[in-house]
């Protein structure tokens, strides 16, 4: 399989979907589509922690923050230098190189976020993990509130527009891809190994605390990656888009797409993201006709809509035990 | 492999694709479909609620009228759960999906800012009846508002505390997260501090909270004169009741967030001695006012609070710009509100500057068992 032959294709397919999309559906489903992209690296990414590893996180939101703002404040305020130091580019290519420094800078950032948060939290489990995660994504966002070079509470104006359907869904690949090889490799087997049953899988030789804490650096990365494509589209930020109620809505998505299935994560993304679009049409009982959804489709597939089903698998997977 | 797994991805996205194509809007020739957006759930709820009945008002008169340039208006409602990115989702598809030729909305800065890049970029005049933070209109000339802005009402107390009440030892109170608490914050210090007052201590809160024991009990220690709060009313309400149990009878002060009916179900009788600065009174005698507020009595029962009466001028001078630029293009819309002159609204005469910002006088109200009285107007 020639690997390049398939990122060439990807590029060329997804920079011809992003010159004639817009004209195509029109700008409100254009904006969905970005959403849905969006959505997609974040429940993936989420889906690494929660589905793969079993680990609970609930402050998915707070890592998307720090990318979205990371991003935001290194374009912003490093733009103007940045684009004098590639004046020779063209206007499109310095864009791109921003953009490019942008998400890099999100990525580590959150990826940093995602070890300090890991390295004295996923020593708990469950429960106690979980609320952890829920203080930090908090703590994030009200150290946001607070930072007046970002914008504090009146919110990040004045970002530039760098990233479109393109970027989106190149992101969109390549967490897809990413995630699937590592949850096919070895490391994807121990993070597996900690989600089945940590006790055997330590006592079979697995560093579970090593492991836990590098699925919650690679999640945070991707989803500090969401973060700045999210701020490069909208060009607003405020600390209210990353409340705990976005990060309940990730878990939703991976828990109704079926936890622990790369398709399961992005079905969820699509069909949340759609769905509250199409539930417009509800008006004010809009939210009511999701949660009922939501309720119908626990107690009738509590495994998700997928389940662990997987279209693609290296590897057959173990019987189950239980 | 990774060849495989990329087709996975395209086909669904198509499918995402195929799900939400196709539900372009049928627009009938003989109405004029015009958007709004407000927080119709969520914790300022009432804000959307008010403005909206406010507006679905003057869409009836002017629809029994004979409606506008003989068509009827047509307005299509959207909720953003009071969240930014919500706003910029829902004003995208009031553009593009409905085709609206006007917005009206949101009452919170901070979901008009998210959303007016949506309308300014597709030449949509958007205006907005309550956002009060002085960045909104600066986004672009198609985006108008009717409201004074936030430096001026914090101007307004702090004239009211310094000439009316007398007061040079003021504390502030903020809600740390909101930026038109933040902004009406900093101006009425500014302000406080020209005309010789004092700011002896300036605590913040966040919305949501609901203990503001210490940081009521860090300002009283500071012995001010009185408390300056310019936040929203369901933390006002708690608030007040806190600060009379620790024994504070200092009169409170703050901004137009305060205006709900639920303010006084909230503070009661904590909130006597309480003044605040807003857009309109009910008890002024004026028969426009009158004629208004006995009419959305009859509607919907209750007393219209501020926000109605903005929604339903921010309505009435988009059809009065409609009728005299005798087009419902956008642009042409557009030219004519920013021509507003001298608009007889319900909330004062309104005119609107090269700067797409309202022109108009403040009133002070006082709050005496739970009722809302009048009193002084101070001019710009």
């Amino acid at each position: 399989m020639k690997k390049w032959v398939f990122w060439l294709a990807a590029l060329v397919v997804l920079a011809a979907m992003e010159s004639s999309l817009r004209g195509l559906i029109g700008a409100y489903n254009y904006q969905i589509v970005i959403l849905v992209g969006i959505n997609i690296i974040l429940a993936v990414s989420l889906n690494l922690i929660n589905g793969y590893t079993g680990q609970f996180s609930i402050g998915h939101a707070g890592f998307y923050a720090v990318g979205a703002y990371t991003s935001a404040s290194v374009v912003v305020y490093g733009g103007p230098a940045i684009r004098a130091a590639t004046a020779f580019l063209p206007q499109t290519a310095q864009n791109a190189v921003l953009l490019l420094l942008g998400i890099i800078a999100a990525a580590i950032a959150a990826g940093i976020a995602g070890w300090a948060v890991g390295i004295p939290s996923l020593r708990l489990r469950g429960d106690y993990l979980a609320i952890v995660t829920l203080g930090f994504g908090e703590i994030i966002r009200v150290l946001i509130l607070n930072i007046d070079a970002i914008g504090g509470a009146r919110g990040f104006s004045g970002i530039p527009q760098l990233s479109n359907f393109f970027w989106v869904y190149l992101g969109v690949l390549i967490t897809v891809v990413t995630v699937h090889n590592l949850v096919n490799s070895s490391y994807g087997r121990a993070f597996i190994s900690i989600r089945d049953d940590e006790i055997a899988a330590e006592a079979m030789g697995v560093d579970t605390t090593r492991f836990k804490v590098m699925s919650f650096v690679i999640s945070s990365m991707f989803a500090g990656i969401a973060g700045s494509l999210f701020g490069h589209y909208t060009m607003y930020l405020h600390p209210n888009s990353f409340l705990f109620t976005t990060s309940f809505y990730l878990i939703i998505m991976v828990v109704v797409g079926g936890l622990g299935s790369i398709e399961g994560a992005i079905l969820g993304a699509v069909l949340v993201t759609v769905l509250l679009e199409v539930f417009r049409e509800f008006g004010a009982f809009r939210l009511v006709n999701f949660s009922i959804l939501l309720v119908l489709i626990m107690i009738y597939r509590p495994q998700g809509l997928l389940g662990a089903w997987t279209l693609f698998r290296t590897r057959k997977p173990a019987p189950a035990t239980k | 492999m990774a060849r495989r797994s990329s087709l996975f991805v395209m086909c669904l996205l198509g499918a995402a694709l195929v799900s939400c194509a196709g539900n372009s809007s049928d627009q009938a020739s003989n109405e004029i479909v015009i958007g709004e957006f407000g927080s119709l759930t969520g914790t300022t709820a009432t804000f959307g609620i008010s403005t909206r009945n406010g507006i679905d008002m003057a869409i009836e008169e002017v629809n029994k009228a004979g409606g506008l340039l003989g068509k009827q208006v047509r307005v299509i409602v959207e909720d953003d759960q009071g969240k930014p990115e919500e706003a910029q989702t829902v004003v995208t598809k009031l553009i593009t999906s409905d085709q609206v030729i006007a917005i009206l909305g949101e009452v919170a800065s901070s979901r008009t800012l998210a959303a007016a890049p949506v309308a300014q970029q597709s030449m949509i005049p958007m205006i907005s009846p309550s956002s009060t933070n002085p960045r909104v209109t600066e986004v672009g000339d198609y985006i108008f508002r009717i409201c004074f802005i936030d430096p001026f009402q914090g101007l307004v107390m702090a004239k009211f505390a310094t000439n009316t009440l007398k007061v040079k030892n003021v504390a502030i109170l903020r809600d740390i997260k909101n930026d038109y608490s933040v902004g009406l914050a900093d101006v009425f210090a500014d302000n406080m501090k020209q005309m010789g007052g004092a700011i002896v201590a300036d605590e913040s809160y966040s919305e949501g909270d609901t203990d503001f024991s210490a940081q009521l009990t860090s300002i009283k220690a500071r012995n001010p004169q009185a408390i300056f709060i310019p936040g929203y009313y369901t933390e006002v309400g708690l608030i007040a009741r806190q600060a009379r149990r620790l024994g504070m009878a200092m009169p409170l002060l703050g901004g137009d967030g305060w205006d709900s009916p639920r303010l006084t179900d909230i503070g009661g009788e904590a909130l006597n001695d309480t003044y605040f600065s807003n857009h309109y009174s009910v008890d002024d005698p004026s028969p426009a006012i009158q004629n208004f507020v006995s009419q959305y009595k009859a509607k919907y029962g209750e007393t219209p609070d501020a926000l109605a009466a903005l929604g339903f001028d921010s309505a009435n001078i988009l059809f009065d710009a409609i009728r005299r630029a005798n087009s419902a293009e956008p642009v042409k819309v557009r030219d004519a509100i920013a021509q507003t002159k001298d608009y007889p609204g319900v909330t004062g005469k309104i005119t609107l500057d090269a700067n797409r910002n309202a022109v108009k006088p403040a009133v002070v109200l006082r709050v005496r068992d739970s009722k809302l009285e009048y009193v002084e107007t101070i001019t710009p």
